[in-house]
């Protein structure tokens, strides 16, 4: 990396996340005085991004080729107080708390105590939705039982295609131009619903190519002043790359990377959408303009390296807008889940990796930035070479890319009845979630705790936390005569708190719909803009509500160890049990113990506990698949956690394969910390017995330590190993190659860490397994390998 | 129905023949290396294995169910008196916390072969397979013919892993069915090489010769110690004695590791009397060197 992209990356990084009230002031302004009493939503929600984004801030940093910032500068972060509000006591946990804080100015305190929280306190979005939130809702989501993702950050979850890169917002405009034209008030029965969202469409669009002029006046005033003749010549560019793009179609590089951010920002400007926004397969959109820069002459490598660089380090930029409560909870993290896609299928069902597949490689490797995430869609047409190329970063310990299987993304795409065309168009977003880039609406509507509801039903219907009744009277432990009927109780349990899950999800879906319509984001998702209908009404082509299962291996683990120890074995009675889980195991770790070490375990090819994951699947499955959500669409599940599983669990009792009251449940599809101790093959079998086809995502996370990857044939078996996942229909795998303060945790917490692999002297083993001595030695090695 | 006695199956195996591997592990071997890592693969019997730091307070479990009274806690510390076990295996199947584990479980060929195949996809792709290893897996000849048979059966590839001190019949018998032998050898010198496996070589060498002229692919594997058999001598003796067989394929070259120290304990054996180490990293690249000057080809790791 060159000394400007070092120095704008050190930038990036040492910026302190702060909260700007630059956005909040400007959006009560406009609706204290500005909105029309009679424009409609879109339109005025149109009218607001259009006052933010002719208003706010403008940035353009020294030595920046990409300018754009969602705040007044980087990691200077806005609020979205007609979403959430922020309470002063909000701002103050934000300010103090250790993890992923904010820093909140005494102005910025002062300006949420004088004019936001008055203006918006008891009239944000959220507080409507929890207003009309049932009673069921509001119990189960106060004990944990599921999460709301569209409390307080707007329902996103989409990906683009390549539209923008051939044609400008002056395009997109003369098509609604041409529709508004042809809009029939005689013929059409929603004739007015339509041309207020046109208008508001078109609104939105000027507004953006307004937003980029800015920059260009910026540049050209900069470049007037800049004394330095390179600097001035670059700034020179930089007013001509934003004069012209989004207004017209890029045609090159630099303009197709720029006007990708200027559409980026005015998506998480226009709302605060989860996942921020995401151009999708990069590699695909952007290889034509580096082959012909490189066959023009006007662009080499190293100046494309340069500009994606310079990209990267704009992602980078913008922590997520700050989370409260509960969603805190289910993502704590700074990170916005922007993930680049790259590889896969080209359109036509070929290979798709070409050189900038490569070049981006070399982007993430190079840069090791928390944003952008990255993944590889992997199909069997890919060579071996892109997928060892992903590996060998992997393998650095980055975390990043993780790796998915572009075939089952296309089967799961077909299985939700959409077509080839559009199916080779998707990928996967935000963790794992499978969806069509540039048509599709996919929301996730929020994590469901699988473990608590079994708690719940082993309660006949009470949370034995809070004594309160919040499920069905299943009936008490000592009722049930086989494990059949008592899986029969979690199955009902479960369908009726998805039941409570998606009645308040209809809810909140049409307070989206009518009060926070997104004009813009629906420019850029088809058929929006050819339908006339608002991105959060049913606008988009395809429309899909997910709810994400949380802990199946923890739920699995349990149903393996009730079956086998209470209702086989009969080690104790169903009523003995829960009084056990009650005492959290209080003075009987020996039968903890026997939980823990003489049960079967999901995760090492045993079809015992296998089974029963396949039989929670299905029951899950069941209770969520193929329900109409209110935009025309349905419901689907997927397997994920972000950072739940450490919420879910911490209001979770004692389970019972052994874990203790609120300790983490199971991650993604992953088996439970530590049950799995039969290697990696054993846990991809078992992953690969339930049917991934039938989810829209499901995340597996393996552990390695860089030994054990550090030759060759290492890495080649770790293609192997992947390969072989895919071919089993495996959605996703990341490898988490593990560091030495990782083992030195495994060493004080073996339990935990009983699935840790490392390799030795030519040779694999568990790393709990080995003597204290050997696993230090192993730890300085690790300490020391460096990549 | 054939059964033999196994004492680990690792699956994920990358160390021992091409790709993804599975590894099973029979128990017994003729000989006694002084430097075993594997002391657990020696004797053809089940044995008790205790791991006194995974017992738990107040657990007595296994004191209950010995039939010989052979276990004991004395304050925490969890003792097996091995003149009174019979190794029965109660206590290991009692213990909650594998703190006792009995290590050889004899199954039959058809139990074996169930989770011999749970990874076949994973060889299909790695062009991996299985392997025998031990202990020796010849000792247990008619055992090792019905999974190497089966494997036949499947086409999937097989790896032997051999000391080479087994009656030539026996040898000879599985030679047809395995793609690949993995060869021991350990010193060229007979009287140093008794001395510290217990065993002559002479039957070893003639085997390792027979194999060869016999058509097989054999990968000839010099587990190094320092100042036991990395000297230039034997290095130098072993190269000659494998250039004039002709075939052998290559020679990996593997690095004494302690991985076995605390097994001896666990096993309430005595430790090998002598301090082992690995010949150092520039050492290595000099046998290499020697081997290599012989005409063959030389790999360092399995």
């Amino acid at each position: 990396m060159n000394d400007r992209i070092r120095e704008l990356r050190r930038q990036s990084l040492e910026a302190r996340p702060v909260i700007s009230a630059e956005r909040a002031l400007l959006i009560t302004e406009f609706y204290r005085g500005l909105a029309g009493p009679t424009d409609s939503a879109p339109v005025k929600r149109a009218l607001a991004l259009k006052h933010l984004l002719a208003r706010k801030s403008l940035y353009l940093g020294p030595g920046e080729l990409i300018v754009g910032e969602r705040g007044p500068e980087p990691k200077a972060t806005p609020t979205y107080p007609e979403l959430t509000c922020h309470s002063l006591q909000d701002l103050d946990i934000l300010d103090s708390r250790p993890k992923t804080p904010f820093f909140v100015s005494p102005e910025t305190r002062a300006i949420y105590r004088d004019t936001i929280i008055p203006f918006w306190k008891g009239h944000s979005l959220r507080d409507k939705i929890f207003a009309e939130m049932s009673a069921p809702w509001t119990k189960a989501y106060q004990a944990g039982v599921f999460t709301e993702f569209m409390e307080q950050r707007a329902p996103g979850h989409t990906v683009l295609d390549d539209k923008i890169y051939g044609r400008g917002f002056e395009d997109f405009r003369r098509d609604i131009a041409r529709n508004l034209e042809l809009l029939d008030p005689l013929r059409d029965p929603e004739a007015l619903r339509k041309r207020e969202q046109w208008r508001a469409m078109d609104i939105a669009a000027e507004a953006l190519v307004l937003y980029a002029e800015r920059y260009a006046g910026l540049a050209r005033d900069l470049a007037a002043a800049e004394k330095d003749p390179r600097r001035k010549e670059e700034l020179g560019r930089i007013a001509e790359v934003c004069s012209r793009v989004p207004r017209h179609a890029p045609r090159n590089l630099w303009e197709a990377l720029q006007y990708y951010w200027f559409v980026h920002l005015g998506v998480i400007t226009e709302l605060n959408t989860w996942d921020s926004f995401n151009p999708g397969r990069l590699d695909h959109h952007l290889d034509p303009f580096y082959q012909r820069g490189l066959a023009e002459g006007s662009l080499d490598r190293d100046k494309a390296q340069e500009l994606l660089q310079a990209f990267w380090i704009k992602f980078n930029n913008q922590p997520a807008p700050p989370k409260v409560g509960v969603t805190a909870e289910e993502s704590a993290t700074y990170t916005d889940f922007c993930l680049i896609n790259l590889g896969g299928l080209a359109e036509d069902g070929a290979d798709g990796v070409n050189e900038m597949s490569y070049l981006l490689l070399d982007v993430v490797e190079e840069m090791r930035l928390l944003q952008p995430s990255s993944m590889v869609q992997v199909s069997r047409k890919n060579p071996d070479r892109f997928l060892k190329r992903a590996l060998r970063i992997v393998r650095t310990g980055y975390g990043q890319p993780s790796i998915f299987n572009a075939e089952a993304i296309l089967q799961e795409m077909l299985g939700q009845g959409k077509s080839l065309k559009d199916a080779r168009s998707g990928g996967a977003s935000g963790c794992v979630e499978a969806g069509i880039f540039g048509k599709e609406n996919y929301n996730l509507t929020g994590y469901f705790n699988l473990p608590k509801v079994l708690e719940i039903t082993l309660h006949d219907g009470l949370d034995p936390r809070s004594g309160k009744r919040i499920g069905l009277a299943t009936g008490g432990p000592e009722s049930f005569a086989s494990f059949d009927q008592l899986f029969e109780a979690f199955r009902r349990q479960v369908r009726h708190f998805v039941d409570v899950k998606v009645a308040g999800n209809n809810i909140i879906e049409r307070l989206y719909a009518e009060h926070m319509p997104a004009p813009f984001l629906s420019l850029l998702i088809d058929d929006c803009l050819e339908r006339g209908r608002d991105y959060h009404d049913g606008g988009a082509r395809y429309n899909t509500s997910y709810i994400q299962g949380v802990g199946l291996g923890t739920l699995s683990d349990c149903l393996a160890s009730l079956k086998y120890h209470v209702f086989e074995k009969k080690t104790l009675s169903l009523g003995e049990m829960v009084k056990v889980l009650q005492a959290d195991f209080q003075g009987q770790e020996p039968l903890r113990q026997l939980l823990l070490n003489k049960t079967p375990k999901y995760g090492n090819d045993d079809d015992y506990a296998d089974d029963l994951m396949k039989r929670a699947f299905e029951a899950y499955y069941e209770a969520v698949e193929g329900r109409p959500n209110t935009k025309g669409g349905a419901y689907h599940i997927n397997l994920l956690p972000t950072t739940v599983h450490i919420y879910f669990g911490r209001v979770t009792g004692a389970t019972a394969e052994g874990r203790k009251a609120g300790e983490p449940l199971s991650e993604g599809i992953s088996p439970v910390q530590g049950a799995d101790r039969q290697g990696p093959t054993a846990v991809m079998k078992s992953a690969a017995k339930m049917d991934h086809l039938r989810t829209g995502g499901t995340l597996l996370n393996q552990k390695f330590t860089p030994q054990l990857l550090a030759d060759e044939s290492g890495l080649d078996n770790l293609v192997h190993l992947v390969r072989t996942y895919f071919q089993m229909d495996g959605h996703h795998v990341q490898f988490n190659v593990v560091s030495a303060e990782t083992l030195r945790q495994a060493q004080k917490d073996p339990q935990k860490y009983r699935d840790l692999i490392v390799r030795v002297a030519g040779y694999s083993d568990y790393f709990v397994d080995l003597g204290e001595t050997l696993q230090n030695e192993i730890i300085r090695r690790t300490e020391h390998d460096s990549f | 129905m054939v059964t033999g006695v196994l004492f680990d199956i690792k699956r994920y195996a990358l160390h021992d023949g091409p790709g993804i591997r599975t590894t099973v592990f029979f128990k017994g071997c003729p000989l006694r290396c002084a430097w075993c890592h594997n002391p657990e693969g020696q004797s053809p019997f089940s044995e008790l294995m205790v791991k006194p730091s995974r017992c738990l307070a107040d657990c007595y479990l296994c004191l209950e169910r010995c039939p010989e009274a052979a276990v004991s806690k004395s304050g925490d510390i969890l003792r097996v008196d091995r003149q009174k076990c019979r190794t029965c295996g109660a206590c290991a199947e009692a213990c909650p916390a594998e703190a006792l584990v009995l290590i050889g479980r004899r199954v039959s060929a058809s139990q074996a072969a169930a989770e011999i195949f749970k990874d076949e996809v994973f060889y299909r792709q790695s062009g991996g397979g299985v392997t025998f290893s031990g202990g020796e897996p010849v000792m247990q000849t008619s055992f090792l013919e019905e999974l190497l048979e089966e494997c036949h059966r499947r086409e999937v590839h097989t790896t032997v892993d051999t000391s080479g001190h087994v009656p030539w019949p026996s040898l000879a018998s599985v030679q047809s069915k395995v793609h690949l032998f993995l060869y021991d050898l350990k010193l060229m010198d007979e009287d140093r090489h008794r001395d510290l496996t217990g065993v002559t070589n002479l039957i070893i060498l003639e085997n390792l010769k027979r194999l060869v002229q016999g058509g097989s692919r054999v990968v000839v594997r010099l587990p190094l110690i320092k100042g036991l058999n990395d000297d230039r001598d034997n290095i130098e003796a072993t190269a000659e004695f494998l250039r004039g067989l002709g075939g052998v394929e290559r020679v990996d070259l593997l690095s004494y590791h302690a991985l076995g120290r605390a097994k001896y304990e666990r096993l309430d054996r005595p430790q090998p009397a002598g301090e082992y180490a690995a010949p150092s990293r520039r050492e290595l690249e000099q046998i290499k060197n020697r081997i290599q000057a012989f005409g063959l080809e030389v790999h360092t790791g399995g």
